[in-house]
């Protein structure tokens, strides 16, 4: 399974668009909205946790196609199904990879991209903690919506309105806890409702794509 | 040894084939023939468990399989031996340089295997899809059309491999091909065994 997760990210890296396409986004996202929204800085600080999570939202949606897609078209996916690897497995380590190329990245530069928004100063700790506990639920849900999408051809917009209702809980939870943070409150709540959606998410949904990767090999 | 017993397989939801049965010994190969569409490549993928079959059995001993099909699975970005390493290390295989410099020169991949796998010809993909069958070390495979754009060439060394390694191990294969591998082994024709389109009467695999 390692195997898997290590050929993914060397992937990643040499094919380019893994780790700098998703993080690019995010900070063009961020370098606009004061540009939408204008200077004020009480208003941005107000709407810096819910710009700052929606835009990891959207920068994670990005590169989630790629996850199935490619191994689909040149063939890897179906001998990976018949090889002593459990597709379970192999979702996991797809999620994983998915992870580290995406959210791994955003979490660490969302900080910086905070102050860009004048986040309150308070604020800087839960942004790091929420991102952390709530991206890898965000790439377990996409690598099933991907799955979903397999074998369809130009299944990208098809596979955001899949994904993007499922990734709700994830951005109420994660933006609250961050609010909660800057209002200088207890966001202990939050953060472990946050932290339950992604282990739901890790516990179940890698059946849940190996079966409909099963479906959709036949 | 592979038995296959009353087997009907089905693609898109269409019965394709059925009825079909047959026995591969240990050391022996079994060429599929038949025009395009009757069945092979459905029937490949039955046995190497990628679709249910309809019905009747396949018996092989148990992760001993292995799948080739029309596509390569080969990784533009990654080199010549970076992906015959990462197929190995999927199927667990414990491998030292040695077995890859074997098995790369029985394919003629030597002098490219540090080459990435993007700027390779159409043949010598080919070539190096095949020789991750060398490397994983399954007792049975299932080939389809394995001598796809290779040249003359190429198809001897493959099927000089395919008897002289593979077979002499006391390997299997079943292998769906239109050419003439000029390998001792038993030909099965499909033609007689297709299965009549509404066969199954009507068929819920729309709600599946």
């Amino acid at each position: 399974m390692i195997a898997l997760l290590r050929r993914d990210l060397r992937l990643a890296v040499r094919a380019g668009g893994g780790f700098g396409l998703g993080l690019a986004f995010f900070l063009i996202v961020i370098v606009l909205v004061p540009f939408g929204v204008g200077p004020e800085t009480e208003i941005l600080t107000r709407i810096a946790p819910g710009i700052l999570w929606v835009a990891s939202l959207l920068a994670a949606l990005l590169s989630l196609d790629r996850i199935f897609a490619l191994d689909y078209e040149d063939g890897s996916l179906a001998l990976l199904a018949t090889s002593p690897l459990p597709l379970e497995g192999a979702a996991l380590m797809k999620a994983l990879a998915h992870w580290i190329s995406t959210g791994l990245p955003l979490t660490i530069a969302a900080p910086a991209l905070g102050f860009l928004l004048s986040l309150a100063p308070e604020a800087y700790g839960f942004l790091l903690m929420s991102l952390l506990i709530g991206t890898p639920a965000l790439s377990m849900i996409g690598t099933f919506g991907a799955a979903l999408t397999v074998g369809l051809r130009r299944g990208g917009l098809l596979l955001s309105l899949l994904v993007l209702p499922l990734y709700v809980p994830t951005l109420i939870f994660g933006a609250e806890a961050v609010r909660r943070g800057a209002n200088g409150l207890d966001a202990t709540g939050a953060l472990v409702l946050l932290g339950a959606v992604t282990a739901g998410a890790f516990a179940l949904l890698p059946f849940a794509t190996a079966a409909t990767l099963r479906i959709n090999l036949r | 040894m592979l038995t296959v017993q009353g087997l009907a397989c089905a693609r898109g939801g269409v019965p394709v084939l059925r009825e079909v049965g047959f026995q591969v010994a240990k050391g022996q190969a079994l060429i599929l023939r038949g025009p395009n569409g009757v069945g092979k490549t459905t029937l490949l993928r039955t046995l190497a468990g990628l679709q249910p079959a309809l019905e009747g059995s396949v018996d092989y001993p148990e992760d001993d399989g292995a799948y080739a099909s029309h596509a390569d699975g080969v990784k533009a970005a990654l080199s010549v031996s970076e992906n015959l390493a990462f197929w190995a290390d999927v199927y667990g295989v414990v491998w030292v340089s040695p077995t890859l410099q074997g098995v790369l020169e029985s394919f003629d991949l030597v002098d490219l295997q540090d080459r990435l796998a993007g700027t390779l010809s159409a043949g010598q993909k080919r070539r190096l899809g095949l020789a991750r069958l060398g490397l994983i070390n399954r007792k049975v495979l299932f080939l389809d059309e394995p001598t796809v754009s290779l040249d003359r060439f190429s198809v001897k060394l493959f099927a000089d491999w395919l008897q002289n390694t593979h077979l002499a191990h006391g390997g299997m294969a079943v292998i769906a091909t239109h050419i003439d591998l000029g390998i001792d082994a038993p030909e099965l024709d499909l033609t007689p065994f297709k299965a009549a389109p509404d066969a199954q009467g009507g068929s819920d695999e729309a709600f599946l």
